[in-house]
C-alpha cells in the first residue's frame, strides 16, 4: 500500500503497561499472557474500589496484545447533531492500524454516527451536521471525495447485505472503476480471490464464484461482505455490529478474522457485546449520551474502569 | 374447509388439549357474516367461471387456425369475412410500442421519485400527477391525444392529406397507451426499489460508490421482478384497451399505410387490434359478425390468462432471495 505521506510507526511499549501491569508479564512477544495476578475477583486491579469485574474478563486475554501500531485516523473534537439533537459530543480519540477499536455503549449513545462519521456516510442524512476533523494518515477527510474516502475507509453493517449478484461480482463490484469500461473477469480473478481469501471465505466458494450470493448462508454472506469491503484495500475497517445478526459459529469465525486483520488494516468496531469487545478489542471507548467516557485498553476498561459509569455499564447496572 | 386448514397451518400448532376453533362457538351474527362472505366469494368464482367457460366454448366452437394468418374482408356472412391476422399483428405491435415507451419512461420516473425525488415538492405534484393519470378514464387520453397529433408539428407521425393532419397512427394510439401503462410501472417500480432496505444503499455507498452507479449496479437489478411485474401489469392494460386504439388507431379493419418506406408506412397508418376488432364484430357493433367476434375474444383471453400467469412466476421467482431489514 502506498500513503500519501508516510504514517508514523509507534512500537508499543508504554501504552501497553497497562496491559502489561494487569497481567504481569513482558508485552508484545504475543505469547504467555498466562499468569497468577487474575483479577476476576476485582482485588487484583489497584483501583481499591470494589469494582468488580464481569465474570468473562479473565486474566488470560484471549488475543495477545498488538505488537505494532500505526496511526490511521484522528478524531479531534467531533460533534455530531441530527437537526436539534446532539449524537456525538466533542469526541477525541486515535484509530490505529494493528489495534482493533471497539465503541460499546447503549443504544443511542452515538456509536454508530461516530463510525459512520468516519467514512462521512453521515452526510447521506440530511440533517446530519458536524464540528470537529477527522484526518486520515494526516489529511482532513472533509477535503477528500466522499467516494475516494469511501474506498480507504470501508464499512460492513449489522445486517448481511451481499448484493443481488454472483459472489465473485460483489468483490468485483468494488474493484471495477466508475465511468470507465468493466474490466474483464480474468483481470479481476486474482484480487477477487485474495480479497475472499482474506475474509476466509475462498475455500468455501472457491468451486463455485457464480453461485448467487444470497444464496449463501448468513454468517458467508457476512464475510462475502468483509470481503467486499477488504477488496479495494482500505486503510479503516469499520463494522457495525458486524455479528449481531449471526449464529454462534459464524461469530466466532469472524472475530477470529477480525484479530487475524488488525495488522493489515485499522479496524473499529460497534458493539452490544461486551464480551465480544473483549474479545476481540485492544482499545475500547466507552460511549454515554453522545460523550466518549472512557477510552482504554480492553482489558484495563473492562477490570479496572476510571468512570462510575463504566464500571455501571460493564458490570451490568444498566444498557 | 380450506380456511381453517390453512389458518392451522400457518399458526402454531394449538396446545395439548385444545382443539382448533370451530365457527360453531361463534356467535351468530358472526356465523351469518362468515357464510355471507363465503356465498359472496363463490359467487364471484362462478361468475368469473362463468365468463371464461363461456368464451372457451365459443372460442373453440368458432376459432379455425386459419383466422389467425388471414385478412379481415368485407362480406356478407361469417365464411366471407376472414380473420383476424392484421388485428393480431397489431396488438403485438402497439404493445411492443407503447411498451418500449412506458417501460424506461416508467422507471426513470420510479428511481427519480425513490432514490432522489429532489425538490421534494416537485416530487410530491410528480407523485399526485401519476395518481392522477392512473385513474384517467383511457377515453379521455384518447380524446386528448386526437387534439395532440393532429397538431402540424406532429404530422410526420401520420397520414397527412393538403395540410391536414389525420392524426391516426401507430405512433399516435402508442404514446397515449404508454401514458395508461405508465403509473402501472411506475407504481410497482418504485415499490420495488422501497423494499430494499437502507443498508444495502448505504453498503453500496460506504464502498466508494456514487449513487447513480448504485441504482444501476445493485437497485435496480435487486427489483428486477418488480420491473417485470409492472411491465406485465401495464401490458395487460395496453391489450385490454379500446377507446385509444377505435379514436387514435383508426379502427380500420385491415392495416392501411401512409407513405413508401415498408415499416414507417406501417406504422404511420391505421390498423385495428383484438379488441377493437371485438368492438366492430360484437352482435352489437356495425360489423355484426359474431363468431369472428368470440374467436378473436377467446385469442384475447388467451392472452391474457397468459399475462397473468407470467406476473405471479415472476412475482414468485426471486422472492427468496431478500436481505432482512
Amino acid at each position: 500500500m502506498e500513503f500519501v505521506t508516510p504514517p508514523p510507526v509507534r512500537r508499543l511499549t508504554g501504552a501497553e503497561g497497562d496491559i502489561g501491569r494487569l497481567n504481569g508479564s513482558g508485552n508484545g512477544n504475543g505469547s504467555g499472557h498466562r499468569n497468577g495476578n487474575g483479577n476476576g475477583n476485582g482485588s487484583g486491579n489497584g483501583n481499591g474500589d470494589g469494582h468488580r469485574a464481569p465474570a468473562f474478563v479473565s486474566a488470560r486475554r484471549p488475543v495477545a496484545p498488538a505488537t505494532i501500531a500505526i496511526d490511521r485516523m484522528q478524531v479531534e473534537d467531533l460533534s455530531v447533531d441530527y437537526a436539534r439533537k446532539r449524537a456525538v459530543n466533542s469526541v477525541s480519540l486515535p484509530i490505529r492500524q494493528g489495534e482493533v477499536l471497539a465503541l460499546i455503549g447503549p443504544s443511542g449513545c452515538g456509536k454508530t454516527t461516530l463510525l459512520r462519521s468516519l467514512n462521512r456516510l453521515t452526510e447521506l442524512t440530511k440533517t446530519a451536521s458536524s464540528e470537529g476533523q477527522i484526518t486520515l494518515d494526516g489529511v482532513d477527510i472533509a477535503t477528500i471525495e466522499p467516494t475516494a474516502l469511501r474506498r480507504r475507509v470501508t464499512m460492513v453493517f449489522q445486517q448481511p447485505n451481499p448484493f443481488p449478484m454472483s459472489v465473485f461480482d460483489n468483490v468485483a463490484y468494488v474493484l471495477r472503476e466508475q465511468a470507465s469500461r468493466r474490466p474483464k473477469k480474468r483481470v479481476l480473478q486474482g484480487d477477487v480471490e485474495e480479497a475472499l481469501a482474506r475474509a476466509g471465505l475462498l475455500d468455501e466458494v472457491r468451486d463455485d464464484l457464480d453461485h448467487a450470493a444470497l444464496r449463501l448462508s448468513g454468517g458467508q454472506q457476512q464475510r462475502l461482505c468483509i470481503a467486499r469491503a477488504l477488496a479495494a484495500h482500505p486503510e479503516v475497517l469499520l463494522l457495525d455490529e458486524p455479528c449481531s445478526a449471526l449464529d454462534p459459529q459464524s461469530t466466532k469465525v469472524i472475530e477470529e478474522l477480525i484479530v487475524k486483520l488488525r495488522k493489515d488494516v485499522a479496524i473499529v468496531i460497534v458493539t452490544h457485546n461486551l464480551q465480544q469487545a473483549f474479545r476481540v478489542a485492544d482499545y475500547v471507548a466507552f460511549m454515554y449520551l453522545g460523550e466518549m467516557v472512557e477510552y482504554a485498553s480492553a482489558a484495563h476498561l473492562f477490570s479496572a474502569p476510571r468512570e462510575q459509569r463504566t464500571k455501571d455499564y460493564v458490570s451490568g447496572a444498566f444498557g | 374447509m380450506s380456511t381453517t386448514r390453512a389458518f392451522a397451518a400457518a399458526s402454531p400448532p394449538p396446545a395439548a388439549g385444545q382443539r382448533n376453533e370451530s365457527s360453531a362457538s361463534w356467535r351468530l351474527i358472526d356465523r351469518i357474516g362468515l357464510a355471507f362472505a363465503w356465498f359472496l366469494g363463490l359467487l364471484f368464482c362462478a361468475v368469473t367461471a362463468a365468463m371464461v367457460l363461456y368464451l372457451f366454448v365459443q372460442g373453440i366452437k368458432y376459432l379455425r387456425p386459419s383466422m389467425l394468418v388471414t385478412n379481415p374482408k368485407a362480406g356478407f356472412n361469417e365464411s366471407h369475412t376472414g380473420g383476424f391476422f392484421d388485428p393480431l399483428l397489431d396488438t403485438v405491435v402497439i404493445s411492443i410500442m407503447s411498451m418500449g415507451l412506458a417501460i424506461p419512461i416508467g422507471i426513470a420516473i420510479a428511481v427519480w421519485l425513490s432514490e432522489f425525488g429532489r425538490p421534494s415538492a416537485l416530487a410530491r405534484v410528480v407523485e399526485s400527477t401519476i395518481e392522477m393519470l392512473a385513474g384517467t378514464p383511457s377515453i379521455l387520453l384518447a380524446l386528448f391525444g386526437t387534439l395532440l397529433f393532429e397538431a402540424p408539428w406532429l404530422g410526420f407521425l401520420s397520414r397527412t392529406s393538403g395540410g391536414v393532419v389525420f392524426g391516426r397512427s401507430f405512433f399516435a394510439a402508442a404514446a397515449m397507451l404508454a401514458l395508461l401503462a405508465l403509473p402501472l410501472v411506475v407504481a410497482s417500480v418504485r415499490e420495488g426499489l422501497q423494499a430494499i432496505p437502507s443498508h444495502v444503499r448505504e453498503a453500496s455507498y460506504a464502498v466508494g460508490k456514487t449513487k447513480s452507479t448504485t441504482t444501476r449496479r445493485v437497485l435496480l437489478p435487486a427489483a428486477r421482478p418488480s420491473v417485470l411485474t409492472g411491465s406485465m401489469l401495464g401490458l395487460g392494460r395496453v391489450i385490454a384497451d379500446t377507446a385509444i386504439i377505435l379514436l387514435l388507431l383508426g379502427n380500420t379493419l385491415t392495416n392501411d399505410g401512409s407513405g413508401s418506406i415498408p415499416i414507417l408506412s406501417m406504422l404511420r397508418g391505421t390498423g385495428s387490434t383484438l379488441t377493437s376488432y371485438i368492438f366492430y364484430n360484437a352482435p352489437t357493433g356495425d360489423g355484426d359478425q359474431p363468431g369472428k367476434a368470440y374467436a378473436a375474444a377467446f385469442v384475447l383471453l388467451l392472452i391474457v390468462l397468459a399475462l397473468n400467469v407470467g406476473v405471479d412466476l415472476v412475482g414468485r421467482r426471486g422472492k427468496d432471495l431478500r436481505w432482512s431489514s
